[in-house]
């Protein structure tokens, strides 16, 4: 059987090209694009087997791992060094937690006014602004809240320290809210504008269109911007560093000063000599603190997916 | 013959509500109605006439105004922002354009079909009882009985019942084509809308499914005033009561179907329906 000619022609790679600049070009772009993709991956797979090398070994080793987890008393550079990270999960929590009660309201208020309501000038004008809000440097946060902020937590609540969970809190909410009303924002312009229209149509006023069919098609969407903020506020580092007191505390009102993990490893890591117990136990921490985010990116993305399969 | 419609199709009765709009037999009047998109005027001195209980139908070739003046009688088309209009829409005697009309009670009152069909993405029963608590709920709590009376009514009446019964609770996007646009004419019903636009209701379907919802909306004939875009003449020419042919933002004949094809008055619609253009 002889295979008619043209395709014998096409069965050779490269028969029917011309080898020209354009030629070389597309594959040059081809190689370039690739590296991109696949860069993205190894970088991921690098910092996690970095991290892990590090801390893996101290973590199931000389640290006790009941003791990480269940005593507040975080003493590396002791006599008798302990490693309870307690405290400092706690501090995260808190600020974390806080943060997104005064986040998650502002942030899915603001995508809805901007998709549903704003229009024309307002809407361009408000996205540009929540975008901007989102360029804003953690450093700069951090130092609002320290030189805003805390004089302002002293003399309104009367209490001695103004760098707390509430300072954190309320910064950490502030710097979430761009990326939770960005993404929100989107999940909401996914729904098919005939949704709108069907129900317009059927007499549902525009408050009635966004609670009864909008917000119920997007709440994946919603649900994913949500973590997505959480994720952001639980590694935040520099903000929080500056504006949370740095004490290692179980805080029991929004007034106490804590310590987060990320600001724990930023501020310790310069110091622990490396391969001592208390440069293994930082990155502990970090494992920790990967392991956490990574199962909140990985628990929204499986919830955007989740749209696609309805 | 062409002095209007004979005695058999004013069957509609005078309406009570008749007033400022004229005779009681209209559903739906359009009085000197000019729209403009932006700067780009769309219908020019529109005066429909869309007589009670019958099934009338718009055609015309593409871009001539028909799903424009179709959407003007609920004001849907003010969702675009930049409409504007003059003239007025009388439907059963009421200025929709009035200052004492509430846009809610507009939309009750005139039930809208899409080109594509366009469920909820919710299950089938919250689709049909949709507009039934939007507009009940607020007069009234309503029983789960009740409920469910309105919904098997409803269904029935568009011959989706049998075909629905067993999934009410299931997404309404996982029916077919045609039975998600019966699904969403029978949204409408259990508001007890007086006039039923429709704007292409079969485009989206295939020839079985165009002619099993066809046959839907003629039995819907009597009840309800329909006024019916489409693209297709012979759909129209089968399916109507009446017809209207629009050209250019301009109705350029109305008068009963029959006579409109058989016997067209003026020259551009024998054109039209000869096919020498749209």
């Amino acid at each position: 059987m002889t295979p008619p000619a043209d395709s014998a022609a096409a069965a050779t790679p490269g028969a029917m090209d011309r080898r020209d600049a354009a030629w070389y070009a597309d594959r040059i772009a081809q190689a370039l694009i690739f590296v991109g993709g696949v860069s993205a991956i190894v970088f991921i797979a690098g910092i996690f087997v970095f991290v892990t090398r590090e801390g893996l070994d101290f973590a199931l080793g000389p640290l006790g791992l009941r003791e990480f987890f269940t005593s507040i008393a975080w003493r590396p550079t002791s006599n008798t060094p302990t490693y309870g990270a307690l405290a400092l999960i706690a501090g995260t929590a808190s600020v974390t937690g806080f943060a997104m009660l005064l986040s998650v309201p502002l942030s899915l208020g603001a995508a809805l006014f901007i998709a549903e309501f704003a229009r024309g000038k307002t809407r361009e004008t408000l996205k540009i602004l929540v975008e901007m809000l989102a360029a804003i440097p953690s450093v700069v946060w951090g130092f609002v809240g320290m030189s805003i902020m805390n004089p302002l937590i002293i003399r309104v609540f009367d209490v001695p320290v103004g760098l707390t969970v509430l300072n954190a809190g309320l910064i950490l909410g502030l710097m979430a809210a761009p990326i939770m009303t960005t993404i929100a924002e989107d999940a909401l312009k996914a729904v098919p504008d005939t949704y709108r229209e069907a129900a317009e149509a059927l007499g549902a006023t525009r408050w009635e269109v966004v609670v009864k069919v909008v917000i119920p098609a997007s709440r994946n969407g919603l649900l994913a911007a949500v973590l997505l903020g959480v994720g952001r506020g639980f590694g935040e580092t520099m903000a929080v560093l500056m504006a949370s007191g740095h004490a290692i505390n179980l805080p029991t009102s929004p007034f106490d000063s804590v310590r987060a993990l990320t600001a724990t490893i930023a501020a310790e890591l310069g110091d622990a000599p490396v391969g001592s117990d208390h440069y293994g136990s930082l990155f502990t921490l970090g494992i920790l603190l990967f392991v956490v985010t990574f199962l909140i990116n990985l628990a929204a993305d499986v919830v955007v997916r989740g749209i696609g399969r309805k | 013959m062409d002095s209007g419609p004979p005695a058999g199709l004013r069957e509609g009765g005078s309406s009570p509500q008749a007033a400022g709009g004229g005779r009681g037999d209209f559903a739906v009047e359009t009085r000197a109605l000019n729209l403009w998109y932006g700067d780009f005027q769309a219908l020019y001195d529109v005066d429909l006439e869309v007589r009670r209980g019958i099934i009338t139908s718009l055609i015309g070739p593409s871009g001539c105004g028909k799903t424009t003046l179709l959407r003007t009688c609920n004001r849907i088309i003010e969702r675009l922002g930049y409409v504007r209009t003059t003239g007025s829409v009388y439907v059963h005697g009421h200025d929709i354009f009035g200052d004492d009309i509430e846009l809610v009670q507009v939309r009750k009152r005139i039930g809208m079909v899409f080109q594509r069909p366009n469920p909820l993405p919710i299950s089938i029963r919250d689709n049909v009882l949709f507009g039934f608590k939007l507009h009940e709920a607020r007069l009234r709590s309503v029983s789960g009985a009740e409920e469910d009376e309105v919904l098997e009514s409803a269904l029935r009446q568009v011959l989706l019942w049998d075909a629905a019964k067993d999934r009410l609770d299931r997404p309404a996007t996982g029916l077919s084509l045609e039975e998600q646009q019966k699904l969403c004419i029978a949204r409408l019903l259990p508001v007890k809308p007086e006039v039923l636009l429709m704007d292409e209701p079969c485009s989206a379907l295939d020839p079985a499914g165009t002619e099993a919802v066809e046959e839907m909306i003629w039995g819907l004939r009597g009840d309800y005033t329909i006024l019916i875009v489409t693209h297709n003449m012979a759909q129209a020419r089968r399916a109507s009561d009446e017809c209207a042919f629009m050209l250019l933002g301009r109705i350029v004949e109305h008068g009963r179907t029959e006579e409109l094809f058989l016997a067209p008055r003026r020259s551009e619609t024998s054109d039209y329906i000869e096919g020498r253009y749209g």
